[in-house]
């Protein structure tokens, strides 16, 4: 595959690591916030074959751990209505709400219905036009061109019975929650690089100016891991802050002019939960007044939501990266994929279920080819 | 997020008022949005997430990135362990 | 009658969209997932249905049972339903299916199949031109494998009440003298086999379904697999310790029942792991891996070190076993857990597929 499997190449992967290691004169923390690469980052085992030294943390990267409980309980409410045809990326079918999963409601009788694209949605709800259909639009910057069109494009077909249940979040206020949190001992970054494609860059240099942290744009093969992390490890080593681009097959310092534009005629900024971290101010997106036709919450008034968070899960650390899953007491016993406690182990994209998947066990193998 | 997978545009037309392509991921095709990348051609390749093409992909940059590690590795491995 | 964990297909129900991929926190009704054949499947199973019947044969959870006549025969019998939608699909049908796999499950006990009973489940108003082709194609793949469906039974229920038509088939075999294979056999030292590229089942029924909005040319792989059985064992019958068929849950699942079954580690090597190109491009889009996409004409051997390129030999000479290839060896260390060496160097562990994949976004 095409501007695929170049970048996953195990000769360029060790020459990345040979050059880090050459590098390195002591321990780093670097933080990456996107659970696309926290997956890469585990399913290919690169934590492993990094030089000792370098501390990878996960913050909270993954849109589905950080969808505020509120959002799914609402998205459970709605599904659960009659007549309603609720669609969602497949994700966050399994994320626990207080009390029950999108998948339960499924299971009752709802239709719940997995969507690969926003626009299947739509199309969805021309196919059925005497059901609501609604479309569980969360994301973070990536998605939203897509949500976003979504909504237009229902708009501009005239759809009476389309609406969107909006949970945008964005991760430049994420970053400053955490590197303006006390204890906090990230010293570097890995920016998302999807996020970036539609974004651009520009908003990182404040950052790193305001907190001394190097950042590097990223992409998700492990080349491009490996690739981000030894620009950062370099702009460590020389006290250098700055803001590097390891992506730019893909990622311009300006971003998608197209999608900019887009997402702020849809969207405009609001306060957000994060879900194990709390209110982050003008971290979200919600919809325009004036699409307020399309938007789920004002079709479907729920009454006051009471949410409640299992006591064992401390999802909300490890987002933040100040403690690793291991470090959980619920961790593989009382919380696993089949019984999670908190997002961060139900999502495929989560910390903690990339390490219980993973990262079980490590063991001493050897080193022989495999042969008859 | 986010999964962004790379994608050859091979037909454009138009569906809805929307600038639509068939994109082939490397055997397997999907009808996939290209308004956000207006000025992409037919035989380009493009990054897709949820359907929809997010920026075109710079085949120049992708070859003097892979210039650059392969010189890396070529350091490194020569005189590093193998 | 054994157990398997896999009961169902991937699309066997007429609602939109894959199915439950997790456990949900209660179980006093049957979900989804409980017929995936992951984890969820193997608690039902161990729950419910072992613990009323427990029987050795029945308990020793291979994929056909093991059975000992007063004459000192030795029999495999198994049975398998059939509720996969779409009925057709490029590179089978559901008649096809119903009979490769219960072929297959014998098979995998080192037996040779011989005969096949065939229950039908319709659904009011299947067009009986339908039912023909099913029927036809279950001739066809039977003929291909060499046995007789001997017996059978017909219901119709009401519309609504089954995806147009359901089958089971139950297969008995002759297990060959001098062959002793059980999911239990796997040893420190030997070595893995997979007799081709993984996940073309799993991605043509999803292909077919249409929901994903996605095409391709790739093909369901269901074929009987007791010729290419046949053909390994005349290689070196008593060094083939393990034969699995990998179909619900995809390889990584099948391997680790196995790990868990034998007590023993795995340890698998990703590039060596034959996959096409269009089935890779199609995980890729989806966000799946194809470790745990269903297959339907493969099968996993472990095989004692010593006797492993004469089985290679064997199978590759074999139609359905050109593309065999050795993907990993059984290690000591680690019992009951599956590990792969990354394409990049890396270890982690390969888990079993804890309920369904998703299409996802991150």
């Amino acid at each position: 595959m095409k501007f695929t499997t170049e970048f996953r190449d195990a000769k360029l992967a060790q020459g990345l690591v040979e050059a880090i290691r050459r590098k390195i004169t002591r321990p780093w923390v670097i933080m990456e916030i996107c659970g696309g690469q926290t997956h890469a980052i585990l399913r290919y085992g690169l934590d492993e074959i990094l030089p000792p030294g370098i501390e990878l943390v996960h913050g909270p990267g993954c849109p589905v751990c950080v969808t505020p409980l509120e959002q799914i309980d609402r998205a459970v409410w709605i599904a659960s209505q009659p007549g309603v045809i609720f669609t969602s990326f497949g994700d966050m079918l399994r994320v626990p709400g207080s009390d029950k999963d999108l998948f339960s409601v499924r299971a009752a009788g709802g239709d719940v219905r997995v969507v690969y694209s926003p626009l299947d949605a739509v199309r969805i709800a021309q196919q059925n036009p005497d059901r609501q259909v609604v479309f569980f639009a969360v994301g973070f910057e990536t998605t939203a061109p897509a949500n976003a069109m979504s909504v237009l494009q229902a708009q501009a077909l005239g759809l009476r019975n389309f609406s969107v249940l909006v949970s945008h979040v964005r991760v430049p206020p994420a970053m400053h929650a955490i590197l303006s949190s006390p204890g906090c001992r990230v010293q570097g970054f890995l920016a998302a690089g999807h996020v970036c494609t539609v974004m651009g860059y520009h908003e990182y240099p404040p950052i790193a100016g305001q907190y001394g942290t190097p950042i590097t744009v990223t992409g998700f093969e492990p080349v491009d891991i490996l690739r981000g992390i030894q620009l950062t490890i370099e702009m460590l080593e020389s006290g250098r802050v700055q803001v590097a681009n390891a992506y730019p097959r893909v990622v311009t310092f300006e971003g998608s002019r197209p999608a900019q534009d887009v997402i702020r005629r849809v969207f405009t900024g609001c306060d957000r939960q994060w879900r194990g971290i709390g209110m982050i101010p003008d971290s979200g997106w919600k919809l325009r007044p004036e699409f307020a036709e399309f938007d789920a919450e004002v079709r479907f008034p729920v009454s006051e939501i009471q949410t409640r968070e299992p006591e064992d899960c401390i999802a909300g650390q490890i987002l933040q990266g100040l403690k690793k899953p291991f470090q959980c007491p619920a961790f593989g016993t009382r919380c696993t994929p089949e019984h999670p406690l908190g997002a961060t182990m139900v999502s495929s994209e989560g910390a903690c279920a990339g390490y219980y998947r993973y990262h079980r066990d490590r063991h001493n193998l050897t080193e022989e080819p495999v042969s008859a | 997020m986010c999964l962004g997978v790379p994608g050859k545009i091979v037909e454009i037309y138009e569906a809805n008022g929307l600038k639509m392509g068939k994109i082939d991921f490397g055997g397997v095709t999907r009808e996939v949005c290209l308004a956000y990348v207006p000025d992409a051609c037919v035989g380009e390749y493009t990054v897709i997430h949820a359907g929809f093409a997010l920026n075109r992909i710079s085949e120049q940059e992708a070859l003097e990135t892979l210039e650059i590690l392969q010189q890396i590795a070529a350091d490194e491995l020569e005189t590093g362990e193998p | 009658m054994t157990m398997k964990p896999e009961n169902q297909s991937l699309q066997s129900v007429n609602i939109e969209g894959p199915v439950c991929p997790t456990p949900l926190p209660h179980n006093d009704r049957i979900v989804l997932g409980h017929g995936s054949g992951g984890r969820m499947s193997h608690d039902l199973i161990a729950r419910t249905f072992f613990a009323a019947f427990s029987n050795p044969a029945l308990t020793a959870r291979d994929d056909a049972a093991r059975l000992l006549t007063s004459s000192g025969e030795q029999l495999a019998i198994s049975t398998d339903s059939h509720v996969v939608s779409p009925l057709f699909f490029p590179g089978g049908d559901i008649g096809r299916l119903a009979v490769c796999g219960t072929v297959n499950d014998v098979a995998m006990l080192g037996a040779e199949p011989l005969w096949l009973t065939a229950g039908f489940i319709l659904e009011e108003g299947l067009e009986i031109e339908t039912l023909q082709r099913v029927v036809a194609s279950m001739q066809a793949a039977a003929q291909e494998a060499g046995v007789q469906i001997v017996a059978g039974d017909t219901k119709v229920v009401q519309k609504g009440k089954a995806d147009g038509l359901f089958i089971t088939t139950t297969g008995i075999g002759v297990i060959r003298p001098g062959v002793n294979i059980s999911g239990a056999g796997a040893r420190s030292g030997d070595v893995v086999i997979i007799s081709g590229p993984i996940g073309d089942h799993g991605i043509a029924v999803l292909q077919a379904r249409g929901e994903l909005g996605f095409d391709s040319d790739i093909c369901s792989d269901t074929a009987p697999l007791n010729g290419l059985v046949s053909a390994l064992l005349s290689a070196n019958a008593a060094a083939v310790h393990v034969l699995r068929d990998p179909t619900r849950g995809g390889l990584a699942t099948t391997l680790n029942e196995i790990a868990r079954q034998s007590q023993v580690g795995i340890l698998l090597e990703e590039d060596r792991i034959p996959v096409r190109p269009a089935v890779a491009a199609a995980c890729e889009m989806l966000g799946f891996d194809p470790l745990y996409v269903a297959n339907e004409g493969k099968l996993v051997a472990i095989v004692a070190p010593h006797a492993a390129q004469d089985v290679l030999d064997a199978m590759r000479s074999h139609a359905y076993g050109t593309e065999a290839a050795i993907i990993g060896r059984v290690e000591a260390g680690a019992p009951g857990q599956v590990l792969m060496k990354t394409a990049i160097g890396g270890t982690r562990v390969v888990d079993m597929l804890a309920g369904e994949m998703l299409p996802r976004i991150c």
